[in-house]
């Protein structure tokens, strides 16, 4: 089975000739019954690139990053428009096999929630899930993204202990080892170090830096300081009208360095916000 | 002034002494009404314990009764009840847990099908036990031609456990944390995946406890099992032989046998002690059970 | 199979699950109806109530005696129970110190799980003879009262001790502050607003006190009559279903199964009328 590039459609719709341009969102918005949580959002994802969302809380961050990989379906009330296009397939149209979409976009949650059982099931499980049987295989991988995350000579003597044993920081990266493991073109963060302290944050910081060659990432993050550092490209949320909105979006020079917008400058100087 | 002062003062005493007496009074009446109720409890279990232990040996579990009971042992009515018992959970364990799932993961609680299912079974939870014999006798019994045995035993009171069972199972799916479900989405695993592997792992001391409570229900149980599993105290040889409960065992002891009243004491202390060890070791498990999700898996 | 067909063969057996829990109540009360069609076309209902008693051997199928002793053994029962339920719950929560409100709660709960058949049993040889001497026979109404009181005490004791709860935590620090007296707070503040609650549970205390059967069989005498004083010995409908339902053939059985749907249908309406009380009041 080829992992990487499964179509997301159902066999019955056909899957259009795939482009190689990562996500593109038009005109999206998304509302939690009638209140709109953002509106009219168009933004590109290119390949290989670090996108970095900043904006205060409340301004439609969270629910972007779960209407990307349509996670939002199984939030009750809660529904999208606008399109979407993950390599010029819609996600919003049609229906699509979510199993392959998630795989194909990972997700890492604000709060780290590694399953409740051991280290290498939380990695292997998942992998299986997907039809990945073979022990050598299975291995192999276990170790590459342990590795990859920085955690290997932590818990390398310890694998078969309860995954909720480790520290805030271990169970992090663990999550998004497993993530890794499924090998996903795009990985979603959402604030991925706020719960953690200031060198687990660092250790998480270097490891986007890293995956940045082989991955695309959209990270949420409050710190404006690590979003210098990470981002390849930036956009700014804000809320206005009680509604979330794109101030503006570009290559992190242009964003951090001679924003277009004075609202952006305001918040890159670190005086609003 | 001085006057109305001091008539003031006097009611208030009047009034303040009266709310005393009222508060005594009413401080004897609640701790005479919770004595009483603590004086019923500890003569009902002082007499069962007291007369019901003097016959309990090792003879009284490994022999069969005799002479209708009044000598001899429990031996064939523990293996009856045993048997009635795996009937009633084999039967109500895979279709209770199925609709468990199904309202705890595909149904909100305020949805159609889950207020119409829901109220279906709160019916059936309130359905007198005694008309559970009565439909049991009728269906499994006369229509399904299982006859009175422990088939039709077990069965029937898979009917009657299956509210109980599903209310707590269904309960502690649903209390299962939200990020399980939404990290097991993110990364591409199937609802039943994550059903099957993630949530009733984590949802096995509630549902562990469902168990129990049916199992204490069963054994408890008596009217629906006199006209399904019937009457016969002889070793059963099959699911399909007519097989007595402790329960009605104790029943007929005492109304149907005379000079039954001894070993009837003794058949409730067993069922009694069973019930509450029953319990004892369930809570044993299920923290048991917490405490392996948190440390080793 | 791809996952997603797995899904949906999984969410298929669970909806069967489901619809077999959903039908059973109803596939049992056409059941019991369709058991007791004989018993309606042969005997007619006009019979079940203008009939002289209810005597099977001699064709007298009136339930009213039945449906009466049922009646007044629950409200007897209720009543017994009721007072003692709010008792037990302001002890726990205002008179105990609090290893003893754990202590009483730990042996209420034990007592919702002795069985019904132990409570009959004890009140045939403890508590039958004790009525007896007071005034003879013995097997008798006042038993069956005291028994199923003690029966329902606990379903009764768990819905007001969360209430009492509730309403301690509402309103009890800022009447203490006030300096109202313990009891006094009691009765101005915590007793009116259980009403509903009280109300509640008396609907459930009866729902389960007219279904239950063992207890009531075993220290209730069993005579077929209006019972004219607390000793009379009484038959339940309950009872009566137990009783007979061993030698029961054709009509008289159909009879038997008239009664079980007479039974369900009140217990139903109870049962759904405490529901919507709790609901209104969420
Ligand atoms: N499940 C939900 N149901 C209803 N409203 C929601 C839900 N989740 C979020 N909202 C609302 O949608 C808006 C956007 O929320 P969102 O979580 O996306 O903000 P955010 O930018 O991620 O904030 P933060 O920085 O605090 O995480 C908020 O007003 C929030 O109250
Ligand atoms: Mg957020």
């Amino acid at each position: 089975m080829d992992i990487t590039r499964n179509s997301l459609h159902l066999p019955k719709d056909a899957p259009p000739v795939t482009i190689p341009c990562c996500i593109k969102t038009t005109n999206l918005s998304l509302f939690y019954g009638k209140k709109a949580a953002f509106r009219d959002i168009s933004l590109n994802l290119d390949r290989n690139s670090v996108t970095v969302i900043m904006g205060p809380s409340g301004c439609g961050k969270s629910s972007f990053l779960s209407a990307l990989n349509r996670l939002s379906d199984f939030i009750p009330c809660c529904e999208v428009e606008g399109s979407i296009h993950l390599d010029g397939e819609s996600l919003l149209e049609g229906s699509i096999d979510r199993t392959v979409l998630h795989k194909r976009v990972g997700m890492i949650f604000q709060k780290p929630n590694p399953f409740p059982m051991s280290i290498r099931k939380n990695i292997t499980f998942p992998l299986r899930e997907h039809g990945i049987t073979s022990k050598r295989e299975l291995e192999a991988r276990l170790v590459q993204v342990l590795v990859d995350v920085g955690l290997w000579d932590e818990v390398k003597d310890r694998l078969d202990t309860s995954a909720l044993t480790l520290s805030g920081g271990q169970q992090q990266r663990l999550c998004i080892a497993r993530a890794l493991a499924l090998e996903p073109e795009i990985l979603l963060m959402d604030e991925p170090c706020s719960a953690l302290d200031p060198i687990s944050s660092g250790k998480v910081e270097e490891l986007i830096l890293k995956l940045q060659a082989r991955y695309t990432l959209v990270v949420v993050t409050h710190n404006l300081s690590q979003a210098r550092r990470i981002a390849t490209h930036a956009a700014l949320f804000w809320v206005k009208d009680d509604c979330g909105c794109l101030v503006e979006c570009g290559p992190a020079d242009q964003v951090f360095g001679s924003p277009r917008e004075e609202l952006t400058a305001a918040y890159v100087k670190g005086m609003k916000g | 002034m001085m006057v109305s002062r001091q008539v003031l003062t006097r009611t208030s005493r009047i009034r303040a002494s009266r709310a005393r007496l009222q508060n005594r009074i009413a401080a004897a009446v609640i701790w005479g009404g919770a004595i009483f109720v603590a004086a019923l409890f500890a003569w009902l279990m002082a007499d069962i314990l007291w007369h019901g232990w003097r016959e309990i040996s090792l003879a009284y579990f490994t022999q069969e009764p005799e002479s209708a009971g009044r000598l001899g042992g429990i031996s064939s009515i523990l293996v009856s009840t045993g048997l009635i018992l795996i009937v009633c959970l084999v039967s109500a364990l895979p279709i209770g847990l199925g609709t468990a799932i199904f309202l705890a993961e595909y149904t909100g609680p305020e949805d159609t099908v889950s207020r119409k299912i829901r109220l279906s079974l709160n019916v059936l939870a309130g359905t007198p036990s005694i008309v559970f014999g009565l439909f049991g006798n009728a269906f499994f019994c006369k229509m399904l031609g299982m006859g009175f045995s422990i088939l039709s035993g077990g069965l029937t009171l898979a009917c009657m456990v299956l509210p109980y069972f599903i209310r707590i199972a269904e309960e502690s799916i649903r209390s299962v944390p939200q990020s399980y479900r939404m990290g097991a989405v993110a990364l591409g695993l199937s609802k039943s995946t994550q059903i099957m592997r993630l949530i009733l792992p984590v949802a096995v001391p509630g549902i562990l406890g469902a168990i129990i409570l049916s199992v204490g229900r069963s054994l408890s149980e008596t009217a629906a099992l006199i006209f399904t599993s019937g009457y016969v105290d002889r070793m059963p040889e099959s699911l399909y032989d007519s097989g007595r409960s402790l329960s009605v065992h104790i029943y007929d002891l005492s109304m149907n046998v005379a000079g039954g009243d001894q070993r009837a004491y003794s058949a409730a202390l067993v069922l009694i002690v069973s019930l509450i060890l029953i319990n004892f070791i369930t809570g044993l498990i299920g923290r048991a059970w917490s405490r392996r999700m948190i440390s080793i898996s | 199979m791809s996952l997603w067909q797995k899904d949906k063969a999984f969410l298929f057996v669970l909806s069967v699950c489901a619809s077999l829990a959903g039908v059973i109540s109803i596939f049992i009360f056409f059941f019991l109806a369709k058991e007791s069609v004989p018993a309606m076309a042969g005997i007619g209902l006009s019979q079940f109530v203008m009939d002289e008693t209810w005597f099977a051997s001699e064709n007298q199928y009136n339930v009213l005696p039945l449906l009466w002793g049922s009646v007044l053994v629950s409200v007897g029962a209720v009543a017994f129970a009721t007072p003692l339920g709010i008792l037990s719950g302001l002890f726990c929560h205002f008179y105990a110190p609090s290893a003893i409100a754990g202590f009483y709660r730990s042996m209420v709960h034990l007592l919702a799980g002795i069985p019904s058949v132990i409570f009959g049993f004890w009140g045939l040889v403890s508590l039958v003879p004790l009525v007896a001497r007071i005034h003879p026979p013995g097997p008798s109404l006042l038993a069956g009262v005291i028994v199923l009181g003690i029966m329902i005490l606990p379903t009764i004791m768990v819905i007001l001790d969360d209430a009492i709860a509730n309403l301690s935590r509402l309103y009890l620090n800022s009447t203490v502050a006030l300096g109202v007296s313990k009891w006094g707070a009691l009765k101005g503040l915590i007793l009116p607003n259980l009403r509903k609650q009280v109300g509640v549970s008396i609907l459930l205390g009866l729902a389960r006190s007219i279904g239950e059967t063992m207890a009531i069989l075993m220290v209730c005498g069993n005579v077929v009559r209006f019972p004219t004083s607390v000793f009379n010995p009484i038959r339940t409908l309950t009872a009566n279903i137990a009783l007979e339902m061993p030698f029961a053939m054709n009509v008289h059985r159909s009879a038997l199964f008239f009664t079980g749907l007479i039974m369900m249908v009140l217990v139903a309406i109870l049962m759904s009328t405490a529901q919507t009380r709790t609901s209104r009041q969420a």
